[in-house]
């Protein structure tokens, strides 16, 4: 679209590596290929996503404004650049940040990037990268070269490959850490990018680092690998080393990661990812994406034979000396603070002070400390990002990280600094306190610009913002320092998982409304580098999550014991009380003129699930299908309270047959004469709605209809505590399908 | 010299914290509505962004938005697309849609007179730093096309120009007429 795409080769000749120059021009003429019909949609899809080029809500030409769906009249309507995507769509150009670390040049060109390609935000991710939305995909080769003119790649910032490298912002600076990790992420991101061994993957791969067990911030246990710093003293000298956790994720159902080695030392580190993305690449699930990450290739095989062969693939590689070289590079780059460190002089005012208590941390070398920027819903201007770059190279050694909490710290702060650095990023709005608190929430694209969202994330986390900062001074240190973070659909880009308070948006059928919901999900933990996952309690509408917040927030604090935590308070309550306590919140409210109830946060319009896709699932729907389906629900809270006491065979049968409730329910619909024999229940489903595609999600497919088929296929195995939450997991999102299914019918009979 | 991707921001009357909300509404009408030579597509909400660009209307050619930008309110019209012509066929075409633009809100019963043009100041950039890098160079080459844009656009009447300074920025003009002008008059001027 811009007149100076063609023009930017040529200017940045000579600045950009070679091999980065290459895979640009490479992209170019792929695109130019697709534009005259000579490259398969499917390949071109990978391709451009290969180079972090997504698509966005949208992009399949139709939008519903409210009151109908439109057809968007771009002028090559013909032209594809994937799958059911128009090229002239605008899409998401993801960025990605090894480790978050951004120099001063990198954050003005992120900033002139936003400004002429995007909308003039740079937004930070929950995995440490960054995005610029709404843009066209033929500025997407001149924006790549800005980048690599700074040292930046997009590629494999998407697609089945390896994605960002995300790692610990604090590390060399933290003072709980064992080691720098640092070092070792930057090797290991550049061993991987563009590997061979990790081109054929079924899906994308994970990896996270972190310098200590303790803290969140690598949250190296929802990773495909986490890498936690460790230390061993052999013949009496220390030794580094990591522990290395294979199979984590969170995704429509989280996994722990399991411990695949307890001390990997650093020479081994690079073949050891190189043997795990071969064993990946070779037996990892291909055909259905679902299955595709490796926590399920992990699972089926369990943790010692997975371990086996990958030990046995390690024995196979053919020495590599980049897998020391690259370390020993990245160990040379030792960050040098700016100034001197000085002890802070003065007080300063109330709000100066209030932000040195939640945003400053000190490091583990005296007289320096890291700030955190807080940016809301990880949201910059392309001014913000200029101030930022100076105030790198004023403060710092233009040490600035972005952070999974979607927010920015600059580290080797001199104490004496802070009043200015203060002032300077109030200036320009970023001198917000508030870092890791309450206020500072997480969410994911939601129903803004993502095509899978289900209900708007941010639009909730704005609200919530905006009424907890009225408050927040008010609130007790305990409720303060609680996590909120929201997900605009299953998928868990937001972690709610992880999360005191967490939310993913669903939706309900309402007094023959198509209702925004989110289901609550409560008592996870953020430490331990996401240390343990929430569980469901109940799905409640958008626009009752504040008093959601604000009835647990009050309960917690009135009810706890002891100082203590609030995951500890969740597991004390139990799930039976605290989904009595927003049972009420669950409801329409009595006025039914009032329509703001059935429309999500910041969008005016009437509330569809339409723009996720054209619903297949047809059929009359009654209100006996309500009925049932709450049933089911009712069957797999039983399972929750049974899971709760101890009771994992109980659990597991019963989150089974709240599947079969749900399926039941919804076969019932077209047979009345359904009996409750599992077999002929699975079977009919099969038939009505899994063959016809009736019952598939518009970007998920058959997945939560494979969730049933596979629970009713082992449905006399005994169950473990693990096998039992998972298929917990797995029936609420099948019972939340079997909604979305409903609902999906009940529009196509309304059109 | 080429100037594309021109963007033109009218400066608001300024109200002490005016409320962008209504504008949601008024923007996804516009999409509703279409009809216009330009693809309406979305509408992105960054109210909660300091000194951000606001709300705006996503479109295809081109986003229109009520944009805080410099912690200045403003009706901004953000060329896209490239468009054919001279020099002075697109500096108009982008004043023309942004008054356009603000004239819309003005008479939205919705906005409650909210979103009023303050009749003497506009800032005129080139969102394109290879185009139009900002130096003194680039300056003087747009300053006879911008001179001919704002005698026509004040009709002859008196104005100043300042420009923004730092190379990083964008190439960026802000004017300001002596006179007192409507966005109404201001496009009548223009089609004279």
């Amino acid at each position: 679209m811009k007149s100076s795409n063609s023009m930017w080769k040529e200017h940045l000749a000579g600045q950009i590596p070679e091999a980065l120059a290459r895979e640009i021009d490479i992209f170019e003429t792929e695109i130019n290929l697709k534009k005259s019909g000579k490259l398969d949609d499917r390949v071109f899809a990978e391709t451009r996503l290969r180079r972090g080029v997504y698509g966005q809500r949208y992009d399949n030409g139709e939008r519903h404004d409210g009151k109908k769906a439109q057809q968007m009249a771009y002028p090559r309507r013909n032209l594809t650049k994937g799958p059911n995507t128009l090229y002239d769509a605008p899409g998401m150009q993801r960025i990605k940040i090894p480790g978050g670390g951004l120099n001063a040049a990198q954050l003005e060109t992120l900033a002139d990037l936003a400004e002429e390609y995007s909308d003039g935000i740079a937004h930070v991710t929950t995995r440490q990268d960054v995005q610029l939305h709404y843009v066209h995909i033929e500025d997407t080769p001149a924006l790549m070269r800005r980048l690599a003119a700074v040292d930046i790649t997009t590629r494999e910032a998407c697609g089945n490959s390896v994605r960002n490298v995300t790692t610990c912002p604090y590390a060399g600076v933290c003072q709980d850490e064992v080691f720098d990790v640092t070092p070792y992420s930057k090797a290991l991101a550049r061993f991987l990018l563009g590997h061979p061994d990790v081109q054929n993957f079924g899906r994308k791969f994970k990896p996270a680092f972190s310098g200590c067990t303790q803290h969140a911030c690598a949250l190296a246990n929802m990773h495909d690998m986490g890498m936690v710093g460790v230390v061993r003293t052999e013949n009496g000298e220390e030794r580094r080393g990591f522990a290395v956790y294979v199979g984590g994720g969170l995704g429509a159902v989280p996994y722990q990661a399991k411990l695949f080695d307890p001390f990997v030392p650093p020479e081994e580190l690079l073949p050891l990812a190189q043997a795990i993305a071969r064993v990946y690449a070779r037996l990892g699930e291909k055909k259905n994406r679902n299955r595709a990450r490796i926590k399920f290739l992990i699972q089926d095989l369990g943790i010692e034979k997975f371990r086996e062969l990958v030990w046995e693939e390690r024995k196979t590689l053919e020495h590599d000396p980049r897998w020391t070289e690259y370390i020993q590079e990245a160990l040379q780059n030792e960050e040098k603070p700016l100034k001197p460190a000085e002890k802070l002089q003065g007080t300063g005012s109330e709000a100066f002070q209030r932000w040195l208590k939640t945003n400053i941390r000190p490091q583990r070398q005296e007289g320096y400390v890291v700030a955190t920027v807080t940016l809301p819903i990880g949201d910059a201007t392309s001014h913000q990002l200029r101030t930022l770059a100076d105030i790198a190279r004023r403060f710092s050694c233009e040490s600035v990280r972005t952070t999974v909490e979607q927010n920015f710290v600059i580290r080797w702060v001199s104490e004496n600094d802070l009043p200015a650095l203060y002032e300077a990023l109030d200036s320009v709005g970023l001198g917000a306190s508030g870092a890791g608190t309450i206020v500072d929430i997480t969410a994911c694209p939601g129903t803004d610009t993502c095509k899978l969202g289900i209900s708007s994330s941010r639009g909730l986390a704005g609200e919530l913002r905006n009424r907890l900062l009225e408050k927040s001074l008010q609130l007790d240190e305990s409720v303060q320092n609680l996590h909120i973070k929201i997900s605009g659909c299953f998928n868990s880009c937001g972690q709610h998982h992880v999360s005191d308070l967490g939310f993913y948006g669903v939706s309900r059928k309402m007094s023959g409304y198509a209702v925004p919901h989110f289901q609550v999900v409560l008592g996870g933990e953020w430490g331990h580098n996401g240390g343990s996952y929430g569980m469901p309690v109940v799905a409640v509408p958008s626009k009752n999550i504040p008093e959601v917040v604000t009835r647990l927030t009050d309960h917690y604090l009135a009810g706890r014991q002891n100082g203590e935590s609030f995951k500890d308070f969740v597991k004390r309550t139990g799930k039976v009380k605290l989904k009595m306590l927003l049972e009420d919140l669950t409801r329409p409210p009595e006025d039914q003129a009032d329509h703001s109830f059935f429309r999500d946060w910041g969008d005016p319009r009437e509330y569809t699930l339409g723009d996720m896709g054209v619903g297949e699932c047809a059929g009359e729907v009654i209100s006996t299908l309500d009925f049932d389906l709450a049933a089911a629900e009712r069957q797999l809270f039983e399972a929750q309270i049974a899971f709760e006491n101890g009771k994992a065979e109980q659990a597991g049968k019963a989150a089974y047959l709240s599947m079969l409730g749900a399926a039941r329910a919804l076969v019932k619909n077209e047979n009345p004469l359904v009996t409750d024999d599992p077999d002929e229940i699975v079977s009919e489903f099969r038939k009505r709605f899994y063959d016809t595609k009736k019952f598939f999600d518009p970007y998920a497919g058959g997945k939560f209809a494979q969730y049933l088929f596979a629970a009713h296929e082992k449905a006399d195995l005994q169950h473990t505590e693990d096998s039992a939450r998972y298929l917990m997991d797995e029936a609420h999102l099948f019972i939340e399908a079997s909604h979305a299914c409903a609902s999906r019918a009940d529009a196509l009979v309304a059109s | 010299m080429e100037l594309q991707h021109v963007n033109v921001k009218l400066l608001l009357k300024e109200d002490e914290g005016t409320d962008l909300k209504p504008l949601i509404p008024v923007f996804h009408g516009w999409i509703q509505k279409q009809g216009g030579e330009e693809l309406l597509l979305d509408v992105a909400d960054y109210r909660h962004v300091y000194a951000g660009p606001g709300v705006i209307l996503i479109g295809h050619e081109a986003n229109y938005s009520v944009d805080n930008t410099g912690s200045r309110l403003g009706v901004r019209y953000n060329r896209k697309a490239a468009l054919e012509g001279s020099n002075q066929d697109r500096l108009k075409q982008a004043t023309v849609a942004a008054l356009t633009a603000c004239r819309r809100f003005e008479s939205d019963p919705s906005l409650n007179s909210k979103f009023v043009f303050n009749g003497q100041e506009i800032e005129i950039s080139i969102n394109d730093r290879l185009l139009a890098p900002n130096k003194p160079e680039t300056r003087e080459a747009i300053q006879p096309e911008l001179a001919a844009l704002l005698s026509k656009l004040f009709a002859g009447g008196e104005y100043s120009v300042s420009y923004r300074e730092s190379p990083r920025d964008v190439f960026s003009v802000s004017v300001k007429s002596s006179g007192t002008f409507s966005a109404e008059e201001l496009l009548r001027n223009l089609s004279s």
